[in-house]
């Protein structure tokens, strides 16, 4: 008896203890906001209060909330792909060449990759070589796979893998805010995007 | 921060409580066997997709197993739940924060974000299930692993859709499957982990146009029969929903990988 009631507290502890973990996570990804002497509460609708960690590019770690005070320029993409893809990227790399404002260094434009099974931090970078998009303004991010679907959940984009190198996916490019709110999304192949220029334009020349 | 000896403290406290307030038993889960299946949308180039095995929960999470994992996370309480995570609808059928009212504690919890579903399931060492694992189970009926040429499996969901209130009623309500798993079809329309991986037409959403009210209708004009039709209402209404949507009759259960 008394051995099964010490079976069911270990197993209520280990059970309590996974969640608060979850929890204790949280808490900590909080700590640099209330250390940090800006002290800006993050807003309730704000992307950073996802609390999943994701690598770059160039290997480093960052959770998306480091990022804050930036305009950021969000698609989700994968390396392999070849139809809609490169017409994402291309989207990407002309609305990074027409944005005009003073505080053009404010803005990230920041490619998630759907695969990151594929998308080594190694073979984001030769993408971003590839594609000539190297400035620090280039972000190219990976987590892992739950991570992504939440992210993805977050910005409305669906995705799916329909074979072992292919998705299908939304063609979304979102607009996010300096306190990490959605602010625009364009959707679809081959559309106009001089309304997400203005957008961006509009988010930069909020900034003091 | 929270010191060490506190966050210990605090730990065996909720232990004590957990032992206390602990009345939910963890949902009992079933075992389902791998295999293959064809889907109604989202099958791969082969055709099919493949199902390893995993682990189900039997029932639907309950208002009571919900007021716990309340009770033990607060930030996913109604008035503390933020805005990114879930709509002013989430709970909103509850009495309060920590109060199902006159709800059947044994009922499925509902008006449900997927950020909670999700959450609730990790805080228990589960997942949700993925959405062909979902179907694949879904299947079956009492006595056939996929019984979705039978009409009385068709019938039996049909007039599920035209009966109202059924997440009013207890977990288990409706016989249990092939897999001894209860309530796929008749209680409540659930989460699953993938839910955003629905295409109804080509690889944008902008080509469903503006039709995603008509949205079921509409898709199901080239179903050719009624299974089509049932799996039809699922995959849209799946693909109308967002991860802070909740609605009154979407709840969720949990699985695990073996």
């Amino acid at each position: 008896m008394k051995k099964i009631s010490l079976l069911f507290i270990a197993g209520i502890t280990l059970l309590f203890y996974h969640c608060k973990q979850a929890n204790t996570a949280e808490h900590t990804s909080a700590k640099p906001t209330e250390k940090s002497t800006v002290a800006e509460a993050i807003s309730d609708l704000s992307i950073y209060n996802l609390p999943s960690t994701w690598t770059t590019q160039n290997g480093k770690e960052i959770e998306l909330k480091e990022l804050q005070g930036q305009v950021l320029v969000m698609v989700m993409i994968y390396t392999s792909c070849k139809a809609a893809c490169p017409r994402l990227v291309a989207d990407m790399r002309h609305i990074e060449e027409k944005v005009q404002a003073k505080n053009k260094d404010k803005v990230k434009y920041i490619l998630v990759s759907i695969d990151p099974t594929v998308d080594t931090p190694e073979r984001l970078k030769a993408f971003a070589q590839e594609n000539k998009m190297e400035g620090n303004q280039w972000i190219f991010l990976r987590s892992t796979e739950d991570n992504t679907r939440e992210f993805a959940a977050t910005l409305a984009v669906n995705y799916k893998k329909i074979s072992p190198i292919d998705f299908s996916h939304s063609n979304i490019i979102s607009v996010f805010n300096t306190k990490g709110e959605l602010d625009y999304q364009q959707e679809g192949l081959g559309i106009d995007y001089a309304p997400t220029i203005k957008e961006i334009e509009k988010q930069l020349a909020s900034l003091p | 921060m929270m010191t060490h000896p506190f966050r210990l403290v605090l730990c065996l406290l909720s232990v004590l409580t957990g032992i206390l307030l602990n009345a939910q038993q963890a949902t009992p889960m079933q075992t389902i066997q791998s295999g293959t299946f064809t889907p109604l949308y989202g099958s791969t180039e082969e055709g099919y997709v493949k199902v390893a095995s995993f682990q189900l929960d039997r029932f639907a999470v309950t208002n009571a197993q919900y007021l716990d994992f309340l009770n033990q996370n607060p930030s996913y309480q109604r008035s503390q739940i933020k805005g990114l995570f879930a709509t002013k609808s989430y709970l909103s059928h509850w009495k309060g924060n920590l109060d199902y009212g006159d709800l059947h504690p044994q009922a499925p919890v509902t008006n449900i974000s997927w950020f909670a579903a999700k959450k609730y399931c990790e805080c228990q060492g589960k997942r949700l299930p993925t959405l062909d694992e979902w179907e694949y189970v879904a299947m079956a009926d009492a006595q056939q692993m996929d019984a979705r040429e039978k009409t009385a499996y068709n019938q039996y969901i049909l007039a599920w859709y035209e009966t109202p209130k059924t997440y009013l009623n207890p977990v288990g309500s409706t016989p249990k499957n092939y897999w001894g798993v209860y309530d796929m079809h008749g209680l409540i329309w659930e989460w699953v982990f993938d839910y955003n991986s629905i295409f109804l037409s080509g690889e944008s959403r902008k080509d469903k146009g503006n039709d995603e009210n008509l949205f079921c209708g509409s898709a199901s004009i080239n179903a050719s029969d009624l299974m089509d039709y049932a799996a039809f209402m699922r995959y849209g209404f799946r693909g109308s929903l967002r991860a802070n949507f909740t609605t009154k009759n979407l709840g969720f259960r949990c699985a695990k990988d073996l």
